[in-house]
């Protein structure tokens, strides 16, 4: 077996249901400090949905969501007041939504939507805030001429670094991130998914990737797990999962993209 | 027929009603209170926030200034004079040390406010945070968590398109460390005037239906970054009339050759220094 620190996210028994339409039936998971959990299914399966329960966007009729930083899963995301919610999303926690335009303002320059969540933080240096976007913008490989330029001149690859960059600011440990690359052209996807591997190991944060391209988790997670209609069906270490899927519908799912 | 209005033209229970939310609104300094405000003989835009306030205090004892730019005698203010002046028979004044309650748009006087005086605020829009967020269920969520990084959002890309913080009125501040608030369209540089005020500072906004109040001696601190302080621009032109330097000016054209003075916007204060 291998040694695996305390979680600092469980969700047990996650049900949650649209109407007539149950979306998660008593999904239960967990993630270590420091791993890259996909979430893989095909479109309907619950992936967002799952996504936005563990991060508080959506309250589950049943099951609860504990988490905490220090081994200890002493808060409760169902529990928390919005204040605190709030705060835990501007700083220890990420969301990068699929549509950068989602997240970014788009009224305000690179460098504003940058610095942000630093400003938020209570950083009140002009100068250290033009430094810190520099330093991201190179970080994300945006040419830093760039830092005074409104978002909307950027390139959807560049958008979503932005978006990256003014998320990984304020180095959050447990980063949400749903179907990142779909939106971008394949050309650009390589480079994207790469500096997204870099930062991932070197920012040591964990991550919950909600992806429909298996190529994408296999690149990126050390474990995933398979989703078919608001079920976990599923789970394990990356490899033996997409080499060696026990579930019949997860057998389905890496035939489809992996044709013999 | 002659038509009796009540003293200060709004009914008892109405006025009563208007107090109550000022209570509240000294409590929580800078915070917004919601209030039912009337249809009041002038439209919006011309002070129906201010003069509901304004009749909601004033007492027969009380001495009345009003002023419109700093000036006791533009339209609006001879008008909202005259108003209070019919509607209540309290004295009026010009003067400002000897008003109790002075209504004004879009200044402050110059001369020092002391304990026991009242200033009333005309609010167009009493949300600071109005242009950078139109939902107002959030921006209430905004103050209710004290997240003022949009208004800072703001401040940064002032700074980077201009090199310096350029609002020059209405300049966005803390009240009582705790909550942003509008100081109401005022110049820059008359913010200074609110912080640590012996005067009661009362503000109302009718169209948009809030009251908000700043209570004496309270804490008011313009947001602003360490390296970028808060420095308000004034010319260093003195008065054209009284000489003053440190005064808030207007620039006049006084001629049809385009020429310009520097007078002091606030009438009273300039007429007592010649
Ligand atoms: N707000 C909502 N109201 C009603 N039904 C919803 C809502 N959000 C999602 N659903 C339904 O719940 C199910 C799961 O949706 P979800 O968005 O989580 O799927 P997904 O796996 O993320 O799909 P995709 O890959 O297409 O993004 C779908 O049947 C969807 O139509
Ligand atoms: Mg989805």
């Amino acid at each position: 077996m291998n040694y695996s620190p305390a979680p600092i996210l469980i969700a047990r028994d996650l049900t949650l249901s649209f109407g007539a339409l149950c979306a998660l039936e008593s999904v239960s998971l967990e993630i270590h400090p420091g791993e890259v959990l996909a979430i893989v299914g095909e479109s309907g399966s619950g992936k967002t949905t799952l996504l936005n329960a563990l991060y508080g966007a959506l309250a589950p009729d049943a099951g609860e969501v504990r988490f905490g930083e220090n081994g200890e899963l002493d808060r409760c995301v169902q529990a928390l007041p919005r204040q605190q919610l709030r705060h835990l999303h501007r700083s220890a926690w990420g969301y990068v939504h699929q549509n950068p335009r989602d997240a970014l303002r788009m009224e305000i320059t690179a460098g504003g939507n940058i610095v942000e969540r630093l400003m938020a933080a209570g950083e009140r240096h002009y100068g250290t805030l033009r430094e810190k976007a520099l330093f991201w913008l190179q970080k994300v490989e945006i040419d830093p001429k760039r830092i005074d330029d409104l978002p909307g001149t950027f390139s959807g690859g560049m958008q979503q670094r932005l978006q990256i960059a003014r998320t990984l600011i304020s180095h959050p440990y447990l980063l949400f991130m749903d179907e990142p690359t779909s939106g971008l052209d394949v050309s650009v996807q390589a480079g994207f998914l790469d500096l997204l591997r870099n930062l991932v190991s070197e920012q040591r944060m964990a991550v919950i990737l909600v992806t429909h391209d298996l190529a994408v988790a296999r690149l990126l997670a050390g474990r995933v797990a398979v989703m078919q209609r608001g079920r976990i069906i599923e789970t394990g270490v990356t490899d033996q999962v997409l080499d060696d899927p026990q579930h019949p519908y997860t057998q389905l799912l890496v035939s489809s993209v992996l044709p013999a | 027929m002659t038509i009796y209005y009540n003293f200060a033209y709004l009914d008892e229970g109405t006025k009563k009603k208007i107090r109550r939310t000022l209570l509240k609104a000294v409590a929580i300094p800078g915070h917004q209170i919601p209030f039912a405000s009337r249809e009041m003989p002038l439209p919006y835009g011309w002070g129906t926030g201010g003069i509901q306030v304004t009749a909601a205090v004033i007492g027969p004892e009380d001495i009345l200034k009003v002023i419109d730019q700093g000036s006791d005698d533009t339209t609006n203010a001879v008008s909202i004079r005259s108003f209070f002046r019919s509607a209540t028979g309290v004295r009026t004044t010009t003067l400002t040390r000897e008003a109790t309650l002075i209504q004004t748009r879009h200044r402050i006087p110059e001369t020092p406010l002391h304990a026991g005086q009242i200033l009333v605020y005309q609010v167009p829009m009493p949300e600071p945070l109005f242009k950078l967020e139109p939902r107002v269920s959030e921006t209430i969520a905004l103050h209710a968590m004290a997240d003022y990084s949009l208004m800072y959002l703001k401040l940064y890309d002032q700074i980077t398109r201009y090199g310096r913080i350029a609002i020059g009125y209405e300049y966005p501040v803390i009240v009582h460390d705790r909550y942003l608030t509008s100081p109401s369209p005022i110049p820059a540089y008359d913010v200074p005037k609110m912080h640590m005020s012996p005067a009661l500072q009362l503000f109302g906004a009718g169209r948009e239906k809030r009251l908000y109040a700043i209570p004496p001696y309270t804490r008011v601190i313009p947001l602003d970054f360490t390296d970028y302080p808060f420095d308000p621009v004034n010319t260093r032109q003195p008065c054209a009339l009284c000489g003053a330097v440190e005064s808030y000016k207007d620039e006049i054209v006084i001629d049809d050759a385009g020429n310009r003075q520097f007078i002091c916007s606030d009438t009273d204060f300039c007429g007592q220094r010649r």
